[in-house]
């Protein structure tokens, strides 16, 4: 019953706002349906899916956490790979690709909450940008381990190696993951409608999350440690929640990503797309869940849209200029007189309303 | 052995030099300077077309590297930092990625992605002695990073603008209130610690000489991690993160794997966090409620 009651009280707005995700996801689907869109702009669908995943649940540690990450993409690769294997094994057994890409997911989900754990428990005991440089030190970890990772099946069963592949496979076998080489063959059962229905998933957990007591003490963690300690809040447990949380979210991402593909190798999950998801959430706005989903989704449509307009040359240019200037005009006095204008002619009009 | 352990001083020395810039950078205005790795990048490919297109002796190279490279830092502080003093720090954070990819992105269209083979400052020849294998590029860096350490210890702690350093990494307000200019401070720091990524461009290029446009990001992020290694804003402290984590590097590439040395340096680095918090030689400031 509290949970029905707690979906009564979820904001009108936040209604409205799920609403245009629906929309968005309709008009894109019959403009794909009716053959209006580009080959590229098609073929983006899905990873943009994806990253607006992976920014909403990164918003979850660094917006409401308040803890900078900088290996998130760490996560996503735990669950790319473990998407993979698990898709792999239950090829023979599960007919129903959308069916075998959940449970992938819900494996991938595990998984990358494992790592969290493995990873936030050490992670968390450290403050500021030494807990960024941790967690991209984690990052690099994960991706240098999966780098050298071979995985085979055959009728016996899966097998494991690491550096070298110690093992032989039987006649009919296969090699899921090969080391530096990747996984190459890879069964495209991602779709939109699945990144689709992730992001709705994504969105309702963690919104429903931050507007809960839960959320509440995870922001009170980050708005004042001490203060939430001294109030019998578990600061560890609340920080641990909020960052395996998030690395499930990233690893689910993953799932949906690679499926995308037919190759993909572990050097695809490093820093920099760590960094771009942080982009995404920076310019989203810290803690504004509905701001990274925007941003995940011009950020990664604006290249292409340069190359588009034929700045094919220059689009990563323009892109990195655009990204400091916005940073800058974001922190200007410009946009600070913007705002007090703005300001002021509402409170001009209002009395007037009033009367 | 002893050879490996000449060759990661060496590898050291160059982080160690990076770490440097990040260090100094990072006690002064608080902030990571992503873009630090590729004005490495910049470095190399400065002396490479010195040389190369320009025909000019390596030395002459090298000086304009820095020259270019010391200009470059003052300018992107100037346009892209500067305006974000009193931002959030993740703000400028994300100034000083855009300015990595921009900087990356640029040598992209000047140079292409195709690698350019770059011609050691000193050649590669090498001194044996005994089982001792040294190559003169080792010799060379491990000098220059012996007298940049030092020059560098004189400047800070002997010279007025040193000292003015010093203190305005202490307290900025306090600094101020000395009449020490906070900006021309900091614009000098970022001046040190880019004149130096240029020399370590150079160095790192006469020792691996493949040069990309992302040639700097991964020693970048390694002389980070060597700079946060020994506590992040101690001068000291980045010499001696640099070196360790060179000499760690070279020893897993040697005895444990090849494959996974990159994974035992980050280990390293994480194990000593979390017994050190802030560093080998950080300071532990203790937090006021």
């Amino acid at each position: 019953m509290d949970m029905i009651k707690h979906l009564m009280e979820t904001r009108r707005d936040s209604v409205i706002a799920f609403g245009i995700v629906i929309v968005g996801y309709v008009v894109m689907q019959a403009l794909m349906a009716t053959g209006n869109l580009s080959y590229t702009i098609s073929g983006l669908m899905v990873p943009i899916c994806a990253y607006i995943v992976m920014a909403v649940s990164l918003n979850l540690t660094v917006g409401i956490l308040g803890e900078l990450s900088l290996g998130h993409a760490g996560f996503m690769s735990v669950g790319a790979f473990t998407g993979i294997v698990v898709t792999t094994v239950l090829a023979g057994s599960v007919e129903l690709p959308m069916l075998r890409l959940a449970i992938a997911m819900v494996a991938a989900a595990l998984a990358a909450a494992v790592v969290g754990v493995i990873v936030g428990v050490p992670v968390l005991r450290l403050k500021g940008d030494y807990l960024a440089i941790v967690t991209l030190a984690f990052g690099e970890i994960i991706k240098n381990i999966v780098n050298v990772l071979y995985i085979g099946l055959d009728s016996r069963g899966l097998h494991f190696g690491l550096v070298t592949p110690r093992f032989t496979l039987e006649e009919g076998g296969k090699m899921i993951i090969n080391g530096p080489i990747g996984v190459s063959g890879i069964d495209k059962i991602s779709t939109f409608t699945a990144g689709f229905v992730l992001i709705l998933i994504t969105l309702f957990i963690i919104l429903n999350l931050i507007n809960s007591r839960q959320g509440r003490a995870i922001m009170a963690v980050r708005d004042n440690k001490i203060a939430a300690d001294s109030i019998g809040i578990s600061t560890t447990r609340y920080k641990l929640m909020a960052f395996v949380i998030s690395a499930a979210f990233a690893g689910m991402a993953g799932t949906l990503y690679a499926m995308n593909y037919s190759t993909v190798t572990a050097a695809k999950f490093d820093f920099n797309l760590s960094i771009l998801v942080l982009v995404f959430v920076v310019l989203g706005g810290l803690g504004n869940i509905w701001g990274s989903v925007i941003a995940a989704i011009l950020l990664t449509a604006l290249p292409e849209l340069l190359r588009a307009l034929n700045f094919n040359d220059y689009r990563m240019l323009v892109y990195a200029v655009l990204l400091i200037a916005l940073m800058l005009f974001n922190n200007s006095n410009f946009k600070q007189r913007l705002l007090e204008r703005r300001a002021m002619k509402q409170a001009e009009k209002e009395p007037k309303e009033v009367a | 052995m002893i050879s490996n352990l000449i060759a990661g001083i060496s590898l050291g020395s160059i982080y160690a030099i990076i770490a440097l810039g990040y260090t100094m950078v990072y006690g002064i205005a608080k902030m990571l300077n992503f873009a630090h790795g590729d004005v490495i990048m910049v470095g190399g490919y400065m002396c490479f077309c010195a040389t190369f297109y320009l025909g000019l002796p390596p030395l002459a190279g090298v000086l304009l590297a820095v020259v270019v490279c010391t200009l470059l830092g003052v300018t992107i502080e100037r346009l892209a930092y500067k305006p974000l003093r009193s931002a959030p720090a993740l703000a400028v954070l994300i100034t000083a990625i855009g300015m990595s990819y921009f900087l990356q992105n640029a040598a992209l269209l000047l140079w292409t992605a195709n690698p350019k083979t770059f011609t050691s400052i000193v050649g590669y020849g090498s001194i044996q002695m005994g089982d001792v294998h040294i190559t003169h590029v080792a010799m060379v860096t491990i000098a220059v990073c012996v007298v940049i350490m030092v020059a560098l210890t004189l400047f800070t702690n002997k010279t007025k603008m040193g000292t003015a350093m010093r203190a305005v990494s202490e307290d900025k307000g306090a600094a101020q209130l000395m009449g020490i200019s906070v900006n021309r401070t900091i614009s000098l720091t970022f001046a040190i610690g880019s004149g130096l990524a240029a020399i370590a461009g150079v160095l790192l290029c006469s020792a691996y000489p493949m040069l990309v446009p992302t040639t700097g990001s991964m020693p970048g992020i390694k002389a980070f991690t060597a700079a946060v290694f020994g506590g992040i804003g101690s001068i000291p402290g980045a010499m001696l993160g640099g070196i360790l984590l060179g000499v760690i590097e070279i020893f897993s590439k040697a005895y444990i794997s090849q494959e996974l040395s990159d994974a035992i340096v980050f280990a390293v680095l994480i194990i000593v966090l979390l017994v050190k918090p802030a560093g080998l030689l950080g300071k532990q400031v203790s937090e006021k409620v």
